[in-house]
């Protein structure tokens, strides 16, 4: 599904290398764990991945099912499939939540070839899946993520995901800012997206979140480079011992 | 003190390009006093404070520079709504495309028509409020205005008015010169829309003057027609007693030059005013929205909020002035003007002023300008909205608190439709 081969990636203004080599394949129905200390480069390659503006690929490749991400804009990005549910999502004054949804779900569907979803097909839509992610009609009424909750703006990423649909979805730390109850709830959504053709990607701090959301593979990442990769277990080991060991072990 | 030799030598040929004006009639001592004021202070030159940041050039030429008439495609605005239409075409009325003036709870007569007569209940207000309005900055268009306005309507709203009254103003002749003056009258307790719209003539100069009485509440809803080479000056003096609401929005595409000005003199106790413009200007336009808004009174609420999309070398120039005298506690009074630049051609210059003469307000006021946010942008994008959509989304998301003056819901809904046309069609 994803692979990221060799991966070198430089901010644009300042020449600081961030990612310096990374290998890393998920496969379809799969959820990858990546765990690592601040600053190792977890989110950029989270962007880079999505095509956020500020970075240069200096090195390796990343692919979507064969099609080079790289080269492609970020709706294009959006359209082959990859979703990025946000660390920090943005909020947008004067444009209605159920508009923006519609919005992309129809360029996406028009990028495909598809035919675009009538109102009446959208929202019946919609109003199933916002309702088990306790998304309510006012919510979807309001302004894109404008005084929406840490936990409400992390339901509205979930319910993004769950209206476009996508083949591979990343989360960076979906969650960060959520309490245990909030943090089941976007689980379960995720959990629910789980299927045979889908990947995942889950990028946290704390192994709390993949109590939830099981992993297949956890990796740890430090200082731009996947350091060590293995099971579930991996996981707990950086909850019981923190990542000095495992920096250690690997220097 | 008379005004400087430059000054009235423009004048002479500016008003004797104009067709002459009424000497009879209970406009006339009106009209001859604005004639009076505006020779003592002559036409705006370059280095008047309120023109600094808007040539007044074309606007004292003698003659109307020639403006192309703009095909417009779009359905007739407001075309849903019902409505009393009054038709003027380059500042002539139509009486073949306007309603006959009949509305429950209001009476209208055209200005031309009523003037003939020795008394009339406008003349207490004609001209008078453009007077007061000159203090403490000069307004020279709109003395012009009093002086020598052709035509306009005479509103006098008794009661709850049934259905809105819709001035349109068609532009048909490449050099008309088009000058109306309104007079709008609410007693207490009445309720009137006014919608506008239409580019009007070449170069168009409008007043209205709006009284609002206790308890009376006033929406005045206006777009200025599509005509990229029209050229305006308008100006909207509005009283506004105890209790009273007066709001006014403007939405502006396109035009060479537009300068509104809006003088609203809050006099009564808890009155409210609003006065709100969108506008979204491309190449070869300037856009200026003059405002002085004076809190005479307690516990007033008032808000001006303008938003303008400028791109291409366009330009938007905002003055803006909230005034409080002494006394007049517990004044609300917020004032926000933003444009967003959508290249680094176009600008923006802002003046916003607060002057306070009571310590028990609250006034505030902010002014902006930027670029598309980069990050929103990327938000949009990875959710697979193709950028230009994504920008034209934002685009209205910029404008949407200008648009929220719009009270009512299907009116605004019409005028966001028009501004997201606009975007599609880029004209």
């Amino acid at each position: 599904m994803l692979e990221i081969k060799n991966l070198h990636v430089e901010l644009e203004e300042g020449d600081k290398q961030i990612l310096k080599g990374v290998d890393l394949t998920v496969e379809a129905g799969k959820v990858h764990a990546i765990m690592g200390p601040n600053g190792s480069g977890k989110s950029t390659l989270s962007y880079v991945l999505s095509g956020r503006d500020g970075y240069t690929v200096t090195d390796g490749s990343a692919t979507l099912e064969g099609e080079d991400l790289l080269e492609m804009e970020p709706e294009e990005r959006a359209a082959a499939g990859l979703f990025l549910a946000f660390q920090y999502p943005v909020e947008i004054p004067g444009v209605g939540n159920m508009t923006f949804l519609r919005t992309a779900v129809n360029a996406q569907r028009k990028a495909r070839g598809e035919e675009e979803l009538s109102a009446a097909e959208f929202l019946k839509v919609v109003r199933e899946k916002a309702k088990t992610l306790k998304i309510d009609a006012e919510m979807l009424k309001r302004p894109v993520n404008v005084g929406f909750s840490g936990g409400e703006k992390k339901r509205n990423e979930i319910l993004q995901m769950a209206m476009l649909e996508p083949k591979m979805c990343i989360l960076d730390e979906t969650d960060s800012g959520l309490d245990v109850d909030a943090m089941k709830l976007v689980a379960d959504g995720v959990n629910a997206l789980r299927s045979e053709g889908r990947g995942f990607l889950v990028i946290t701090h704390y192994q709390r979140l993949l109590d939830h959301i099981k992993p297949d593979v956890v990796h740890i990442m430090a200082n731009g480079r996947i350091i060590k990769t293995g099971g579930p277990e991996l996981a707990l080991e950086v909850e019981n011992n923190g990542y000095a060991d495992i920096l250690a072990e690997v220097q | 003190m008379a005004a400087p030799q430059a000054k009235a030598d423009t004048l002479g040929p500016r008003l004797a390009a104009l067709s002459a004006a009424p000497t009879k009639g209970w406009t006339a001592t009106a009209r001859a006093d604005a004639l009076a004021r505006l020779t003592a202070m002559g036409l705006p030159g370059r280095r008047d404070e309120y023109w600094r940041y808007t040539r007044p050039d074309s606007l004292n030429a003698p003659a109307a520079e020639k403006s192309a008439i703009f095909k417009n495609e779009e359905s007739p605005l407001f075309d849903a709504v019902d409505r009393l239409k009054i038709v003027f075409v380059d500042g002539v009325f139509s009486e073949a495309e306007s309603d006959p003036l009949d509305v429950a709870g209001i009476k209208i007569e055209r200005l031309a028509v009523a003037q003939g007569a020795d008394i009339h209940w406008a003349q207490s207000l004609y001209g008078a409020l453009e007077a007061a309005g000159q203090k403490p900055v000069l307004r020279p268009f709109a003395a012009l205005n009093t002086a020598m306005a052709t035509d306009g309507v005479l509103i006098h709203a008794t009661g709850k008015a049934h259905r809105p009254v819709s001035l349109i103003y068609r532009h048909e002749s490449e050099t008309s010169d088009a000058v109306l003056h309104h007079v709008v009258k609410l007693d207490a307790g009445a309720e009137l829309t006014v919608l506008e719209n239409g580019p009007a003539a070449a170069r168009f100069n409008k007043v209205m003057e709006v009284d609002v009485a206790e308890g009376a509440r006033f929406h005045h809803i206006r777009a200025q027609g599509r005509d990229h080479e029209r050229r305006a000056v308008t100006h909207i003096f509005a009283r506004v007693a105890a209790e009273a609401t007066f709001k006014s929005f403007t939405l502006t595409v396109n035009g060479r030059l537009t300068r509104n000005e809006c003088v609203i003199d809050m006099v009564g106790d808890d009155a409210v005013a609003h006065v709100a413009g969108a506008c979204m200007g491309d190449g070869d336009f300037h856009h200026d929205d003059t405002v002085f808004v004076t809190h005479g009174a307690l516990n007033g609420e008032s808000r001006q909020v303008f938003k303008k999309v400028l791109r291409n070398g366009a330009t938007g120039v905002f003055q803006g002035k909230i005034l409080v005298q002494p006394g007049a506690q517990k004044t609300d009074g917020y004032q926000i003007s933003q444009s967003l630049l959508l290249d680094d051609d176009s600008q923006f210059l802002a003046k916003p002023e607060l002057e306070i003469y009571a310590d028990d307000v609250a006034c505030s006021h902010g002014s902006t300008s930027g670029a598309i946010d980069e990050t929103a942008l990327y938000y949009l994008r990875s959710r697979g909205v193709p950028k230009k959509d994504a920008v034209d989304l934002l685009v209205m998301s910029f404008m949407a608190e200008a648009l929220d003056e719009v009270e009512d819901e299907s009116l605004r809904e019409e005028i966001a439709e028009r501004l997201r046309g606009w975007l599609v069609r880029r004209c």
